[in-house]
Parts: structure tokens; C-alpha cells; sequence
């Protein structure tokens, strides 16, 4: 049974005791928004399955266990614990941020160019920034999802990143979240803004990290702003723990002649929820989504896409593919929205899941709604096991069946992970891909 | 090219005439008492008025579903009188005595009633208003075991068959309007196909709404035994009103093992003037169960009329290796809305479905395809199929695909396509070139775009389904 109403009402008292301590301090617009967003969310609470966009995914994790706000917990990490999750390249470009919370100490910020803001966005907020206030919470709609609101009430930390006027930044600039040991269950709220101004380009990588196997959840929101003639590729890998939640928005506002470019990575946490919301508010944008989830156990992931077409001459392209294992269970939908008016549209959408194994599940929801006639647009989803012909095929050129298996799967997966251009992140996950493969392969060999 | 297109779309409604003839009818309004006597007038044995009045308690428990793409005025259920027949002196026993001006409605509708006049072969279930008029080619069918009677005489007659499959696909407390189907339908077609028989010629039901401030709620029931073979056909028209009348139909099919049901339907009640007025309510459930082993069930609809359409003509795969099929067109023009689709359940082994909808949407009129995909977990081996093209003409309108996949066993393989396009120029100007008309252009490709469907239909409604794209896209081209 869930206790939901009187979780709710937790949080909003929660709410209260945070707005006059922890997270007071700040100006009085940005506390305007959280207050605006708790009451958003006292009046909705934790959506239901009876809630069409969440029909899918069952959030009892969430409601059941009353969570803690994180920002209390000061635990102790050195920087050799953090040095093996910071890529190379750029890595004297690298936020990192403990339990929802910018470190200072773990952070490494000398390479970032001059110019170039890549901070903490309490203190960038607190510092007066007019940037902030101008973007801050302005894309991510409070009402799209209860997890939103929860985010925008108790937006505290995060990162700002500001790519000024013709930057182009060579090296990924990172954001690491890491979540250490806890004692309890505790959230995190970490709540970014990108902001690449025009005709600038730059690459970020958002990674989620779990350095415990406990209970915690982590409620990212990401807003990103793409001005005229800029690129963004925006790489999010999601490492969570074993028994963490992970529930996020990733938002992007795209004007004219932009190019925004996600590649999201599902690995980790019991159960994670990603909405993606990508609008094209400028003629001539161009918005590319990639994800793969390669999950077992008993994970869920679930994600929620939305791309919305409002100017004419837009083009998008979404590919996502999925991979289950055990009794894992993978969601997708994937709406395309073409405005009255947005001629010239071009988009298309694919999702493909592969199902290992009798117990995994999968739910493919593409949706596309169209108000323009002069588009092209195309959506295909497939789901399945692995094509036994292909398996047989290479049995005969003498592969060991799981060899093989893996070897298809595999396949698949890289279909994505080639669309990673930064080569030492690709090289890892490819790893990381490659481990879990393996171990399945050992489960299955062990079994027969 | 635009005001061209919008032009031919707003071509009249050809079967937008009433006929006067006096009605028999209940005071509007929904309550025990008006079930009680409808029940009365029909003559009803006992269980089937306990079976009504226990639907429509249920249906006072049920919320007007909302989730569909659709917006309309809210049905007043109070204001509807739920039985409406032609006045009759006695009991009809041949179509010499049915009322010729209802007679003359039908032949003026291009329906065969007198078998003399017969197009090649079809047997005709004519329905008007709440009741069967006429129904023909009784005993041919009779000699072969087929049973084809409207759904009150099938009460009298067989209500042992009637009482075992009767909600048996569909149930009472289905949903909203199915549960108000189950409290007040009035007549339909019962079709029974015995064991190992290949139904001599294709059965027909054709629907027409006459009288004013009423709704249709009709039941068809269809059941094909071991091995049978049947193919059904339903049209349907209604009067120009600027009144919207509803329709909440509920049609259940039943194929046992080895069994076949193909059931088509053109669909073209009246679908509102240009500014949206008036127009039919469309709210139908219909449903197909393969009971039995290596069933199959087959729909085929081309929709071209009603102000909205809510119909979901769905498959359950329920025996081991049956077959589930969905084809349809779905066109709107004006203010027109449709939400339609299919579900495909698959619950036994080696099941397969296929899936091809096409969807045309003129005017200001939104079309959604919306549909489900459900493979249960002891589904082995289970193979899905689907294909939604929609083609949009106009800036005006939109189109809408909103398919679900729902996975439960991995050894299913399911793919789904969908596309959204509008009539290629340089299409279009390749034709002009080869010397067609720009229209003549539109129209083959449109046919074009629609001819998997169009194929799967009998000979006599492809012809008709095709004249009526003619007619609901002409001058769409400038």
C-alpha cells in the first residue's frame, strides 16, 4: 500500500524547512520558482499508472520511501577516487559535484577557456548573474512531470555552463554526479543550465555515477539553450547503483540554424525514468537523439521523448535501441509533434529492442501528431529476440552459440555507441558493454 | 491548390434525405422503465431484460471515456429516445408488406431488397431505424444450415445460441458505450455458421438512421463453427441534420477452431455540413474472438463518414496459431475527427496479426490512427505486422499516429512502420506531364496509396469504396 499523500506532504514540509535553511540565500526570483514549484507539485503529487504518460512505469520505489534531501551529507571522497570517472580529454574541465553538491576540492576547472562560464549554479545564481535568472526553469515546464516540479522546488546546485559568442570549445567540458555512501535514503536535485550562444559549439558529458549500492535517488533536470547558428552535443551516461532511482529531464530550446545532438547511455539503477524534450523554436535547426540501455536483473528504464517541430525547415533524427537481459523491462515513447505551420519538416524515428532472455518486457510507444502538411515524416519500431538464422549463420563458421549471441548483441548495441565522437568515452562504455555481454554470456553457459 | 482540394472536399452528402413515414418511438430519455419497454416491444424472454438491466446499472457506474484524439459537445443521454420504428399494422410476413416508402428508402440507397433484383448473389439484412425490415435469401442460407436473422427474431428463434455467445467477446460492462449498447440495442444481424460450412454468398447488413433525435444502437452478432466460412459486408448511411444523432454499435465475432470471418465495412453516416454541424456520432466497439486453433479473423473498414469516429475493431488471438487482420482507410474532410484503429491480443502460440492502416485527412479535419499491439507472456512464437501511412491535403488538418507495443514474451517478433507524407508536386507533375489532369493525377495516386486495403475488400464495396474517395477528395488538387 502506498503511503503517497503523506509522503507528498512530507516533501512540501520538507520544503519549508529547506526554503528557510539550506536553501536560503538566494534571490528572490529563483526562490519565486521554487515556491511557484511546490505548490505545482502539492497539487499533482507522484503520477500513477493511471497517468497515460506514465502507464509504463511504476514510481512505488518512490512514493514509498521517504527520502532525505542529500545536501546535508558531507561525505569524504579523494581525488583518486574520483580521477578513474574523469576522461582525459578535458579533464582539467571537470565539475564534479558529491551527493547533489558542487566540490570545489574534486573539481578541476583550470583548462576551461577564458570566457567560457563553468561553475557552480548556486554561486553563479547568488553572484546576481542575469544569464541565470534569464534561463533558469523558463523550458522545463513544472506541469510536464511531477519530478520537474519536485526538481524546481528544490533547485539548489547544479551546473552553469556559458558558451559565449563564437567559442568553440575542442574538449568536452564534464559534469560528474557522483552519489557516496549515504547511511540513509537520501535525493539529490541536481539541476543544470547550458547555455552555447551563437555561432559557438561545444560538447558536454553529463555522467550520473552510484560509488554505493544503497538505497538514494537522484532527480536531474538538464536545460539546454542553443542560440542561432550554435552546436551542443550533450553526451548523458547513466551509472547509477544497483538499488538507486534515477528520474530526469533533459530539455532543449533550439533557435534558428542550431544543432543539438544527445547520446544518452542506460546502464545503472533499479529503476530510471528519462523524459527528453527537445523543441525546434528556430527555422533551419537540426536535433539528433541517440540512446541505448543495456540493462538486466530486474532494471527498468523507461524513456519519455518529445520533439516538437514549431518553426518550418527543421530536421530530427531519433534512434534508440534497447537491450534486456534477464527480467529487465524497457520503455519507449516517442512523440513527434509537428506545429500548425512547420513546413519542410523532416524527421525520423527508430527503436529497436532486442529481448535475451523469456522474462524481459518492452513497450514501444511511437506517436507522432502532425497540424502541417508539407512534411516527411516516419517512425519504426521493431522488438524481438535475436534473429536465430543470423545465430545459426555464424555457429556454422564454427562460433560458440553465446560467443555469437554476444557478438549479434553487440552489433547492436554499437550502432549507437559510434555516434559517441569523443573516442575515450566511446572505448569505455564500449567496455562497460562488453563486461556486462560477458557476464551474461557466464550465466547462460552456467545454466544449461 | 488548396481552395481546388478544398473545393471537391466539400461535395454534398449524397445520402443526406429522409423518409416520411410515421414512427413508432419511445419518449426520449434513459431509465429501467424505457428498457423495460423496449424489452416489451421487442418481445424478449426474461434473461435478456435481466442481462439489459444489469448493463445499464453497470453503465450508471462507467465515465464517458476521454482519452481519444476527439473533441465534441458532451452527449446528453436523457435527450435521446432509444427505440424508433416505422409504424407496421401487423406482423410482417413478406417484404410485400413492408412499407413501400421504406422499401423505396433502400432502393433508393442502391440496397437490393427484392431478390429478383439481387446483385450477384448478396443476402441483405436491412436496418431501420431500431428494426429489421427486410431480410433476404432466408431459406437459400436455411438450406445450408446458414443462419442470417435480425437479431429480435434470432432471440425467438435460436435464443439458446444467442444466450451462449451473446457478450461472450464483448461484455456488458466493457466499456461505457458498450455498456449502453448492452442496456438499449435494438436490432442487427445474428449469423450463425454451422460446422464445415463454406457460407454460399456473402451476408449483408445494411443501416439506416431516419428518425430524428434518436440514436442507433445496433448488436451483430456473428459466429463461425468448426471449419465455417463466412464473409459479411456492413454499409451504413443517415439524413443531413444539424443535429448530432449518436450511434454506439457493438459487434461481436466468434471463429472456432479452424473457422474464417472476413467482415468489411464501409462506413459513410452523414458526416456534418463544412462548418461542422451536425454529423453522426461514431462510437462503436467491435471486437473478433479466434476461440478456437487456427482461426482467423479478418476486418476491413473504409471510414468515410461520421463527425467523430471512436472504433477500435480489434482481434483476440486466443486459440494457438490464429490469425488476426486489420485493414483500413480512414478518410476525413471538414471538421470531421476520427480516432480508429485496431487491437491485436495475442495470448495462444505461433499467433500472427497484420496491420495496415492508411489514413487521408482533408479540410480542417484530424484523423488519428491509434492502436495496440499486446503479446502475452505465454504467446510463443507470435508475429506482428503493422503499417500507418497517413497523407495529409491541406495545412489545415492533422494526422495522428499513436500505435502501443506491449511486449511480454521475448521470443515475439513485432515490427511497426508508420509514415506521414503529402502528395508529392513533382508526383503530381509527372502525371500532368503524361498528360492526366491534375485531379485525375490525385485521385490515382490516392487510390494508390489506399489499394492494399482496398483489395482486401469483396468486389461490389472496392467499387464503392473507391467512388466514395472520388467523391470525399474531388477537386483536392488545383
Amino acid at each position: 500500500m502506498t503511503k503517497e499523500p503523506e509522503i507528498r506532504d512530507e516533501y512540501v514540509a520538507d520544503y519549508e524547512a529547506f526554503s528557510r535553511n539550506g536553501g536560503s540565500g538566494v534571490p528572490q526570483w529563483f526562490e519565486d520558482l521554487r515556491r511557484a514549484a511546490i505548490s505545482q507539485f502539492s497539487a499533482t503529487g507522484f503520477p500513477t499508472t493511471r497517468d497515460e504518460r506514465w502507464r509504463f512505469t511504476n514510481v512505488a520505489r518512490l512514493k514509498d520511501t521517504k527520502f532525505a534531501l542529500a545536501n546535508g551529507e558531507r561525505p569524504t571522497l579523494s581525488l583518486g577516487e574520483v580521477k578513474q570517472h574523469v576522461l582525459g580529454a578535458g579533464a582539467d574541465q571537470c565539475l564534479v559535484f558529491l551527493n547533489g553538491r558542487y566540490s570545489k576540492e574534486l573539481s578541476s576547472i583550470g583548462g576551461i577557456p577564458q570566457g567560457v562560464l563553468a561553475g557552480s549554479l548556486r554561486d553563479v545564481a547568488n553572484s546576481g548573474s542575469k544569464r541565470v535568472e534569464r534561463h533558469l526553469a523558463k523550458y522545463a515546464k513544472t506541469s510536464d512531470s511531477p519530478f520537474t516540479a519536485l526538481s524546481t522546488a528544490f533547485m539548489s546546485d547544479g551546473a552553469f555552463v556559458y558558451v559565449p559568442q563564437n567559442t568553440i570549445i575542442g574538449e568536452p567540458i564534464q559534469l560528474l554526479f557522483l552519489t557516496a555512501s549515504a547511511g540513509r535514503p537520501v535525493v539529490a536535485h541536481p539541476r543544470n543550465l547550458i547555455v552555447v550562444d551563437r555561432n559557438a559549439a561545444a560538447s558536454v558529458v553529463e555522467s550520473h555515477i552510484g560509488l554505493v549500492d544503497g538505497t538514494y535517488w537522484t532527480n536531474a533536470v538538464t536545460e539546454a539553450v542553443v542560440q542561432e547558428n550554435a552546436r551542443l552535443h550533450l553526451y548523458r551516461v547513466q551509472r547509477e547503483g544497483g538499488e538507486a532511482s534515477h528520474t530526469a529531464t533533459t530539455q532543449s530550446h533550439q533557435r534558428r540554424d542550431s544543432s543539438f545532438a544527445l547520446t544518452t547511455i542506460e546502464l545503472g539503477s533499479a529503476l530510471s525514468r528519462h523524459d527528453i524534450n527537445a523543441v525546434l523554436a528556430g527555422q533551419g535547426a537540426e536535433c539528433s537523439l541517440y540512446g541505448l540501455t543495456q540493462i538486466q536483473g530486474r532494471q527498468h528504464v523507461d524513456h519519455h521523448t518529445t520533439i516538437e517541430h514549431a518553426r518550418p525547415h527543421c530536421n530530427s533524427w531519433e534512434f534508440f535501441n534497447g537491450i534486456y537481459d534477464d527480467d529487465s523491462r524497457g520503455v519507449f515513447t516517442g512523440r513527434i509533434v509537428v506545429h500548425p505551420g512547420a513546413q519542410q519538416t523532416d524527421s525520423k524515428q527508430t527503436n529497436n529492442n532486442l529481448l535475451l532472455s523469456k522474462g524481459a518486457r518492452a513497450d514501444s510507444q511511437p506517436q507522432l501528431e502532425i497540424y502541417a502538411d508539407d512534411v516527411k515524416c516516419t517512425h519504426g519500431a521493431t522488438l524481438g529476440p535475436i534473429d536465430e538464422k543470423a545465430l545459426f549463420y555464424l555457429q556454422t563458421r564454427g562460433i560458440e552459440a553465446e560467443a555469437a549471441r554476444n557478438l549479434l548483441t553487440y552489433g547492436f548495441g554499437v550502432e549507437i555507441l559510434n555516434r559517441i565522437e569523443i573516442a575515450e568515452l566511446r572505448d569505455q562504455l564500449d567496455q562497460l558493454v562488453h563486461v556486462r555481454l560477458d557476464e551474461g554470456a557466464e550465466r547462460r553457459r552456467a545454466g544449461k | 491548390m488548396t481552395s481546388s482540394v478544398e473545393h471537391h472536399v466539400s461535395q454534398p452528402y449524397k445520402y443526406g434525405w429522409t423518409t416520411e413515414v410515421e414512427s413508432d418511438r419511445v419518449p426520449a430519455g434513459l431509465n429501467e422503465d424505457i428498457i423495460r419497454l423496449i424489452s416489451q416491444k421487442k418481445e424478449e424472454p426474461e434473461w435478456l431484460l435481466e442481462w439489459r438491466l444489469k448493463a445499464f446499472r453497470n453503465w450508471l457506474k462507467l465515465t464517458e471515456p476521454s482519452w481519444a484524439n476527439v473533441e465534441y459537445e458532451p452527449v446528453d443521454y436523457q435527450a435521446i429516445s432509444y427505440y424508433a420504428a416505422p409504424k407496421k399494422e401487423k406482423k410482417l410476413e413478406s417484404l410485400d408488406e413492408v412499407d413501400p416508402k421504406v422499401l423505396e428508402t433502400f432502393n433508393k440507397l442502391g440496397i437490393p431488397l427484392e431478390e429478383q433484383k439481387r446483385l450477384a448473389g448478396v443476402a441483405v439484412d436491412a436496418v431501420f431505424d431500431s428494426v429489421s425490415v427486410a431480410t433476404t435469401f432466408k431459406e437459400k442460407l436455411a438450406e445450408h444450415g446458414v443462419i442470417f436473422l435480425p437479431f429480435s427474431e434470432a432471440v425467438k428463434q435460436h435464443p439458446d445460441l444467442v444466450r451462449e455467445y451473446l457478450g461472450s467477446v464483448v461484455p456488458a460492462t466493457d466499456n461505457f458505450f458498450a455498456a449502453l449498447n448492452s442496456a438499449v440495442f435494438t436490432d442487427g444481424s445474428f449469423v450463425y455458421v454451422p460446422k464445415g460450412v463454406r457460407c454460399p454468398m456473402e451476408l449483408s447488413t445494411y443501416f439506416r438512421i431516419n428518425a430524428a433525435a434518436t440514436g442507433q444502437f445496433e448488436r451483430t452478432l456473428i459466429v463461425a463453427d468448426e471449419g465455417a466460412y463466412v464473409s459479411y459486408l456492413e454499409g451504413c448511411s443517415a439524413p443531413m441534420r444539424d443535429e448530432n444523432q449518436l450511434h454506439a454499435a457493438v459487434v461481436e465475432l466468434v471463429a472456432m477452431k479452424d473457422a474464417e470471418i472476413k467482415y468489411s465495412t464501409v462506413q459513410n453516416w452523414y458526416p456534418g455540413d463544412e462548418n461542422g454541424k451536425g454529423g453522426i456520432y461514431n462510437f462503436v466497439t467491435k471486437r473478433g474472438d479466434c476461440r478456437g486453433n487456427n482461426a482467423k479473423i479478418s476486418w476491413t473498414q473504409v471510414e468515410t463518414g461520421s463527425a467523430i469516429t471512436w472504433k477500435y475493431p480489434s482481434c483476440l488471438l486466443t486459440g494457438d496459431n490464429t490469425v488476426g487482420e486489420f485493414y483500413s482507410v480512414a478518410v476525413t474532410n471538414n471538421h470531421q475527427q476520427a480516432d480508429t484503429g485496431t487491437k491485436m491480443i495475442h495470448i495462444g502460440k505461433n499467433t500472427r496479426s497484420t496491420i495496415v492502416s492508411k489514413g487521408i485527412s482533408a479540410g480542417k479535419s484530424q484523423n488519428t490512427y491509434r492502436g495496440q499491439v499486446k503479446i502475452m507472456k505465454r504467446a510463443e512464437g507470435a508475429r506482428n505486422f503493422s503499417q500507418c501511412d497517413s497523407m495529409l491535403i491541406g495545412d489545415k488538418c492533422g494526422a495522428h499516429t499513436f500505435p502501443y507495443i506491449d511486449v511480454r514474451n521475448s521470443s515475439a517478433i513485432m515490427e511497426h512502420e508508420a509514415t506521414t507524407s503529402k502528395i508529392g508536386e513533382d508526383q503530381i507533375f509527372y502525371c500532368q506531364q503524361r498528360g492526366l489532369s491534375a485531379e485525375d493525377a490525385v485521385s490515382m495516386i490516392v487510390n494508390g496509396f489506399c489499394k492494399e486495403v482496398f483489395r482486401e475488400l469483396p468486389m461490389e464495396f472496392a467499387v464503392e469504396a473507391q467512388n466514395l474517395l472520388g467523391i470525399s477528395l474531388e477537386g483536392s488538387v488545383g
